[in-house]
């Protein structure tokens, strides 16, 4: 459930003796928080400097071969099996309007801002919706071409990709199948890049090179949870979060109304015009803080973490439709990237930006894999229009950051058709966790990262590479000085029911693998992803909540059993 | 009171330099507030003959989102003022103790600095010339009354001006409480002062200065000069603090006309008096000092006056076309890592108008603290506040090294001034870097090695001192 983590209650303020109340955060005395936190350096992603290190540019030269080879974007789908232009998933015309909701932005959350929401009134109650559900999928006869070959290949049932091949132990066919010259290093999961898409058959065969460099997605996750996981706290933030008293701002709201609205930290100030309390100084909660959306067949939750000041995190949810009418799911998830200047506007420019290209080029019949490529690339030219030059500098909090260019991840999910499509610029990521937790749950994506990259390059055991302070130093991002754009996608046909979890690290801080990650998934998240997304929110909040945290979750239904998840 | 000099009401904005990312646990907040006020119809006005021509127009940043923020705004009621003349008053205090006849040029110099002064009062604005001694004497127009500039006017106060003589003692509180009289007479909103002396303030206690200042303070602005070396660089740079006026020195009677001059000119381009600085901080929170920075370094900690719940009033005197900086520093209860506050608001108020009405704020900027355990963020300075901190200290560092070299202390003279001269080189202070070089051999700026010279003229060290705290702006 998604509950509040209890707080140790002190008797008096420690700062100034004034007896408290239970459940209070915040001094009514002097309006100190009544907490102290873990210390942690990383903050969000930082940009790995540009050719400032040699296996970056390195990377870089490669990776314009890989973009090449990778993207080809040719929009022709998945091994050429749609004849131009066709539907690539599924051709049932199913003629239903498409989840009925418009898409919409991010709905703030908290008191004073919509009282009169869809999910303003029980803020972590039952305001979620289960109609979408039904919608899903309902052609029982539906299959979709990647499924077809799929099915009928993953004999042994664990292999849930249609790719995967016979025998192989990883739920994903391997990275660099066989002989396919595959230099797609970070993109273990990419099991159906389009340049490959045309030869199924090969990608099948024996464990590639790539699956024994990077450990992507073929990694048992015991393995991989040792790696990433150094420096990456698990237990120890879990412990130290609450536990030590971290006051919670999912707490910090306000009362009252709109104007001269009291104060939620110190509770007896008023809200000044310019946002701050008169008394206490602190700031009204913002609009971005914790934001929350659902629309019949995903959901999001954002949330600022406990640790910064504000969410430069950014999400975006869209129904939209296929040209024949199936309903299409988009997520789109973005991080700031915290060294750069407004990275709260990156990320929010990005993720509306995909979104709006995903949700344009679907309907027309561009396959998922070519669409999310384009969204990408939209999204980053969206970024980089922050950085023009009408733009003055506007801060003068001048720390550090005055040059650099609005940046940002981005990682995004469409779920049509029997199929699902991932793409991703960043370090943000995409899980498979299937409904069925005996069988495995996968990573969709491989981070933009300097570990990852030296990994990958093999430069460094994965060991060294995570146990580096560069480790987690991005090497990919959306923004005017990402000196290379290369946009991954990928596009998987589940065999069975399960989600997509849609995050930032600030939450895969705290399930690293995907193990993990299936863990923290509740188990009814298919059916109930507002609630799902929540509690894995409250995951990384209790863990600490280090960073900025924003998970979308996409139910997937089965490949063609309908309406799996009603 | 709160009335403006001119249809053309300056314009106050407020920008704010500042880190605002604390470590955890971290309590002290660092702003630099520039005030600029523009618009008001006259250019080059600065306040001062010290810190004439110091002056850089920072750049116009804009601010984001609550962050650093700043906003201004006019003075809605301008218009209704249109029809009004010059709204200021001024009196000029000259020195004519015995000793201004040694030499004869002095009181010459005097004389005509003070008729060249006259010429240069507005038309309209109220004006009196009075003679220190030992006590003070009204010298144009006389009967505890001001004149209303006009070309008559000016011509009469010249020839008053002639029968200005030397003869008597020094008792500079009288000659303020005078003056403070007679500016009271006018219903204007720009009240100044300007104070000629040549020597010690001798025919009264200190206290007795001392409590004409206090008295004095608020009411109006005085500029002080010393004429020749024989005069107390403290007694005429309290009396100028005192009264938020300017200190300088004037070691030739034969620039005081040109000095004179630009003093009245100064004083003729203020367009609004009585501003004062208001700084909110939060509950729990604790001013530890602001500063007027530039163009001089001014303290003002100790002139706060309680104006409301957290928030307390600074004096900075009136207002020109011109740009000051102000460093405040304040320390704020710890919120923990992650949480945000508003550290202070700085606003310039006006106080409450003539009719009744309530103090109006001109313009307001933010000042925030940002807990991060991001290290590179909170242990970064921001270079205003670091420009500054240097620049106060160069201050210090003169201060305490012409003291202990008047006290015989070679030793801890020359470290001082040798600091002293590595802080102005580093910030670019070229105008205190000259003046050092009078005071002593530079055998290094970088690293402050110097000696003292053997032989400084009074004049050197005098002119070192009063100038102490003119400060320069960050290189840009
Ligand atoms: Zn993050
Ligand atoms: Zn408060």
């Amino acid at each position: 459930m998604s509950q509040m983590p209890q707080l140790p209650q002190l008797a008096v303020c420690p700062a100034c003796a004034e007896p408290l109340e239970a459940g209070d955060n915040f001094c009514g005395g002097c309006g100190a928080a009544l907490s102290a936190g873990p210390t942690r350096a990383h903050q969000g992603p930082t940009r790995y400097g540009q050719g400032s290190y040699g296996p970056a540019s390195d990377d870089g030269q490669n990776s314009s071969g890989r973009e090449r080879r990778g993207q080809e974007p040719g929009g022709r789908g998945p091994g050429g099996q749609e004849p131009g232009g066709r539907a690539p998933y599924g051709q049932e015309p199913s003629g239903r309007a498409p989840y009925g909701q418009e898409p919409s932005g991010p709905k703030p959350y908290g008191p004073g801002s919509n009282g009169q929401g869809p999910y303003g009134q029980e803020p972590y109650g039952q305001g979620w919706n289960e109609q979408g559900s039904a919608q899903y999928g309902q052609g029982p006869e539906r299959q979709a071409p990647g499924g077809q070959v799929s099915n009928g290949q993953a004999p042994d049932g664990r292999a849930p990709y249609q790719e995967a091949a016979p025998g192989a132990s990883a739920p994903f066919p391997p990275v660099a199948a066989g002989p396919a010259p595959e230099d797609y290093p970070l993109a273990a999961p990419a099991a159906g890049a389009p340049a490959e898409g045309g030869t199924p058959a090969g990608r099948g065969a024996g464990s590639g090179p790539a699956e024994t460099t990077t450990g992507s997605g073929t990694d048992t996750g015991t393995s991989r949870g040792s790696g990433l996981g150094t420096g990456r706290p698990q237990g120890q933030t879990a412990a130290a979060g609450p536990a030590d008293g971290v006051s919670d701002p999912r707490e910090d709201v306000m009362v009252g109304g709109p104007r001269g609205r009291q104060c939620g930290a110190c509770r007896v100030g008023v809200i000044d015009k310019d946002g701050y309390c008169e008394r206490c100084g602190r700031p009204q909660p913002r609009e971005r803080d914790h934001m929350e959306e659902e629309l019949a067949d995903v959901a999001a939750v954002s949330d600022r973490g406990l640790r910064h000041h504000r969410n430069e995190d950014a999400f975006a949810l869209s129904a939209a439709a296929l040209a024949d009418g199936a309903p299409a799911v988009v997520a789109v998830v973005c991080d700031g990237v915290s060294s750069a200047t407004r990275p709260d506007e990156a990320s929010e420019a990005a993720a509306v930006a995909a979104r709006a290209s995903l949700t344009a080029s679907l309907p027309r019949g561009t396959h998922p894999r070519q669409a999310m490529h384009d969204a990408l690339l939209a999204a980053a030219e969206s970024v980089g229009a922050l950085a023009e030059p009408v733009n003055q500098p506007r801060e003068h909090d001048d720390h550090r950051h005055h040059q650099n260019a609005p940046a940002c991840t981005i990682v995004s999910a469409v779920v049509a058709a029997g199929g699902l499509t991932v793409g991703w610029i960043g370090d943000s990521r995409a899980y498979w966790v299937p409904d069925d937790r005996a069988t495995r749950a996968a990573r969709l994506t491989e981070d933009d990262s300097w570990a990852a990259q030296m990994v990958a390059n093999g430069l460094m055991s994965q060991a060294e590479a995570y146990a580096d302070d560069r480790a987690h130093a991005i090497t990919g991002w959306l923004g005017a000085d990402a000196y290379e754009l290369e946009p991954h996608t990928a596009s998987f046909s589940p065999d069975r029911p399960g989600v997509v979890v849609v995050c930032t690290d600030g939450l895969w801080n705290y399930a690293e693998s995907a193990e993990q990650m299936a863990a923290a998934v509740p188990a009814d998240a298919r059916t109930r992803p507002l609630r799902g997304a929540r509690s894995l929110v409250d995951h990384a909040l209790d863990g600490g909540g280090h960073d900025n945290v924003t998970v979308a979750i996409l139910p997937f239904p089965g490949p063609s059993q309908g309406a799996g998840s009603a | 009171m709160a009335t403006f000099s001119k249809s053309n009401v300056p314009q106050f904005s407020v920008e704010v330099y500042q880190n605002e990312y604390l470590p955890e646990g971290g309590r002290e907040v660092n702003a630099i507030v520039t005030v600029t006020a523009t618009g008001g119809g006259t250019t080059g006005g600065t306040i001062g003959g010290a810190t004439a021509g110091g002056m850089v127009s920072s750049a116009s940043i804009g601010t984001g989102a609550g962050a650093g923020g700043g906003t201004e705004w006019g003075d809605p009621t301008a218009a209704g003022r249109a029809d009004r003349g010059p709204d200021a008053a001024v009196v000029i205090m000259v020195d004519c103790s015995g000793s201004m006849d040694y030499p004869p040029t002095k009181m010459r110099g005097a004389r005509d600095a003070t008729a060249a002064a006259v010429g240069t009062v507005r038309d309209g604005v109220a004006f009196a010339v009075v003679a220190g001694t030992h006590q003070a004497k009204e010298v144009y127009p006389g009967g505890g009354r001001l004149a209303v500039a006009s070309e008559a006017t000016r011509a009469q106060a010249k020839d008053a001006l002639r029968k200005l003589s030397a003869g008597g003692g020094t008792a500079i509180g009288t000659w303020l409480r005078l003056a403070d009289r007679l500016l009271g007479s006018a219903d204007v909103a720009i009240r100044h002062g300007i104070l000629l002396t040549d020597g010690r303030n001798e025919h009264e206690s200190p206290e007795d200065l001392r409590n004409s200042l206090e008295a004095c303070a608020g009411r109006f602005t005085c500029d002080a000069r010393g004429v020749g070396t024989d005069w107390e660089v403290k007694e005429v740079t309290a009396i100028a603090s005192a009264l938020l006026g300017s200190a300088d020195i004037v070691a030739d009677p034969a620039g005081l006309t040109a000095d004179f001059t630009r003093m009245m000119e100064s004083a003729m381009g203020k367009e609004v008096g009585d501003v004062t600085l208001r700084l909110w901080t939060p509950q729990g929170a604790e001013v530890v000092f602001v500063k007027q920075v530039a163009p001089t370094v001014e303290e003002l900690t100790g002139r706060r006056m309680e104006s409301g719940p957290r928030s307390g009033d600074y004096p900075t005197g009136s207002w020109g076309d011109e740009s000051r900086d102000y460093h405040v520093c304040v320390r704020v209860p710890d919120a923990g890592v992650g949480r945000e506050m508003l550290a202070a608001r700085v606003s310039l108020v006006l106080p409450e108008a003539a009719g009744g009405g309530a103090p109006r704020p001109l313009s307001q900027g933010l000042v925030r603290a940002v807990w991060t355990d991001d290290l590179a963020a909170s242990t970064s300075i921001n270079p205003q506040v670091a420009h500054y901190t240097g620049q106060a200290e160069l201050a210090r560092v003169i201060q305490q090294g012409l003291h202990l070299r008047k006290a015989g202390d070679i030793d801890g003279a020359t470290a001082k001034l040798g600091r002293a001269v590595q802080l102005a080189g580093v910030s670019g202070n070229e105008g205190t870097a000259k003046l050092l070089a009078k005071v002593v051999d530079v055998v290094d700026a970088a690293t402050g090695t110097v000696r003292l010279k053997a032989k400084v003229t009074e004049e050197a060290e005098m002119t070192l001192e009063t100038r102490s705290t003119k400060t320069v702006r960050v290189k840009k």
